[in-house]
């Protein structure tokens, strides 16, 4: 009896130490031109085995800091980027952009205390007020890799135009579409777009706070940025980073195909659960997480379409 | 994540009960919109296999109240859809009456985030609803394989009462009728219906239909749908 109430015991303390995790996002910076630096996330939803590091945060180098671009699902997240970024430079932050109000984007801010963090006007209220019921949510999906995270909203704001930072020329994009707030931001001196969720790259957009025309819009402006001179390349929001317009246009085949099939099926007559077991069209078939996203779209998309259809009885 | 998302009864083998649990999978993974699934949660009741259908309830064994809607066909098939709010992860289950007597009972367990039913509507928050209460958008489909089919969403807040401060305000009951006033089909409502409910009927052929309904504090709608 001894014996076995040793080997459980044994064995007992053993599990608890192989299940102790190290909440190590592994973050590794990927230099996409001189100076300029991403941490791609993987193509999955949030997860408490991938903490929520399911989306691209990046950085550029100046002579007067570093300039960060969104800051992470937690404050674990910032914390790491921060070693991860003095790995390629010594320099501290010199202010962070939040691309729009989606938490993996923001809430890693609390790890960047004293540096200016800075959005536009409706993505500092969108965080202001929905960034603890974010937060809230991020604790259910993730777990304890959101340890001590608490939303913290930007300390100013800024709108489109043509920035200078560390003696380096920022293109502002005050956008929408994904959100009510969508910032992109080019860098004139590399030619790196970083577009925010406004673009995903073979991983299924997400739509809860979208409008579609507005974000057809938006593409568009983006598009014509890569066909300037100097473009190199797009920091998609998630998603690989790609030297072309690609994941520009598949979004924008997603976002048509998804408003047009919601449209039609409301004209046809079918019930939200006949819309939901609907199969995806072949040439999304390979995009990640792909019909997961496209029920969660029926459902914020669906009842707007169905309310269209239907007349007005008297 | 069951790949079938429709779910054969244990007792009657041929009651269909169409709840979409991969969409209350994929909806606890929704960062931002939680609250909004729960609260739209999509039930189909498919009960045309069994016979001559008299009446059909339907009930959430773990929610805050538990009896979702009751439906009684006439001359429409014995088929709805609909949505409810949902406070936790529950069975859905319908109970289905025919003619001969018997009780066939078919379900299925739905995942979600649940606090559906203690969140307070849209409308509680934006007073525009009123001018627009019990307001009917309805339209009939003649042809193709929906042939027959009716849709019609009427503007409620479906408040529950469970919510501090906003009592309990629901629709109770909608007649539906043909145009020599025989009845299609009785629903009765309670407060886990949703919001703004929108229900899909079955009928033989379209043609005219008149929808007669009442909320509880005596509100009520008279209006035609033309096919």
């Amino acid at each position: 009896m001894k014996h076995l109430l040793a080997c459980l015991l044994a064995c007992f303390s053993t599990a608890l130490v192989a299940a102790e995790p190290a909440f190590d996002y592994g973050l590794q910076a990927q230099r996409v031109a001189d100076d300029v630096y991403v941490f791609v996330g993987r193509d999955e939803d949030f997860s408490t085995v991938n903490g929520g590091n399911i989306v691209n945060t990046g950085f550029i180098v100046t002579a007067a800091g570093l300039v960060v671009i969104d800051s992470g699902p937690s404050l674990r997240y910032g914390q790491q980027m921060q070693r991860a970024m003095r790995q390629v430079s010594p320099a501290a932050p010199l202010q962070v952009f939040n691309t729009h109000h989606h938490p993996d984007h923001f809430l890693g801010n609390q790890a960047f205390a004293g540096t200016p963090i800075v959005a536009l006007e409706a993505t500092r209220q969108g965080i202001a007020a929905e960034g603890n019921t974010f937060a809230e949510n991020l604790y259910r999906l993730s777990g304890d890799w959101m340890k001590g995270t608490e939303s913290v909203a930007p300390t100013a704001t800024i709108t489109s135009g043509r920035i200078q930072l560390g003696g380096r020329a920022l293109r502002l994009l005050a956008l929408n579409g994904h959100t009510e707030g969508d910032l992109a931001i080019y860098d004139e001196t590399s030619g790196v777009l970083f577009a925010g969720d406004l673009v995903f790259n073979n991983r299924a957009p997400t739509t809860p706070h979208a409008r579609i025309e507005r974000w057809l819009a938006s593409l568009d402006t983006l598009e014509a940025i890569t066909r300037e001179p100097g473009f190199s390349a797009i920091v998609p929001g998630h998603g690989a980073i790609t030297r072309d317009a690609a994941p520009i246009r598949q979004t924008r085949a997603w976002l048509r195909w998804l408003d047009q099939a919601m449209r039609q099926a409301a004209a046809d007559g079918l019930d939200l659960n006949e819309v939901l077991a609907r199969p995806l069209p072949a040439e999304f078939a390979g995009m990640a997480v792909g019909m997961r996203e496209y029920r969660r779209s029926v459902g914020h998309l669906f009842p707007a379409a169905e309310q269209e259809a239907l007349g007005h009885a008297h | 994540m069951g790949d079938a998302p429709t779910i054969h009864a244990n007792m009657s083998r041929i009651l269909d009960i169409v709840i979409d649990r991969k969409a209350q999978i994929a909806e606890m993974n929704d960062q931002v919109t939680n609250l909004l699934n729960p609260m739209q949660v999509p039930v189909t009741v498919d009960a045309t296999a069994l016979g001559k259908v008299l009446e059909v309830i339907v009930f959430a064994d773990f929610n805050p109240i538990v009896q979702i809607l009751r439906f009684y066909p006439a001359s429409a098939s014995a088929y709805l859809g609909f949505r409810v709010k949902l406070q936790q992860s529950t069975p859905v289950r319908a109970a289905v009456r025919t003619a001969d007597g018997v009780w066939h009972v078919g379900g299925t367990w739905v995942n979600t985030v649940g606090g559906g039913c203690t969140a307070p509507s849209a409308a509680a928050a934006a007073p525009e609803w009123q001018k627009q209460l019990n307001q009917v958008s309805a339209r009939q489909w003649q042809s193709g394989e929906l042939a027959g089919r009716l849709r019609l969403r009427v503007v409620h807040p479906m408040d529950t009462g469970l919510v501090a401060g906003i009592p309990a305000f629901h629709l109770q009951e909608i007649r539906l009728s043909d145009s020599s006033d025989q009845a299609l089909m009785r629903i009765e409502t309670f407060e886990p219906v949703s919001e703004n409910p929108v229900f899909t009927l079955q009928q033989k052929t379209a043609g005219r239909v008149k929808a007669i309904g009442r909320d509880n504090n005596g509100n009520d709608f008279s209006v035609w749908i033309e096919p």
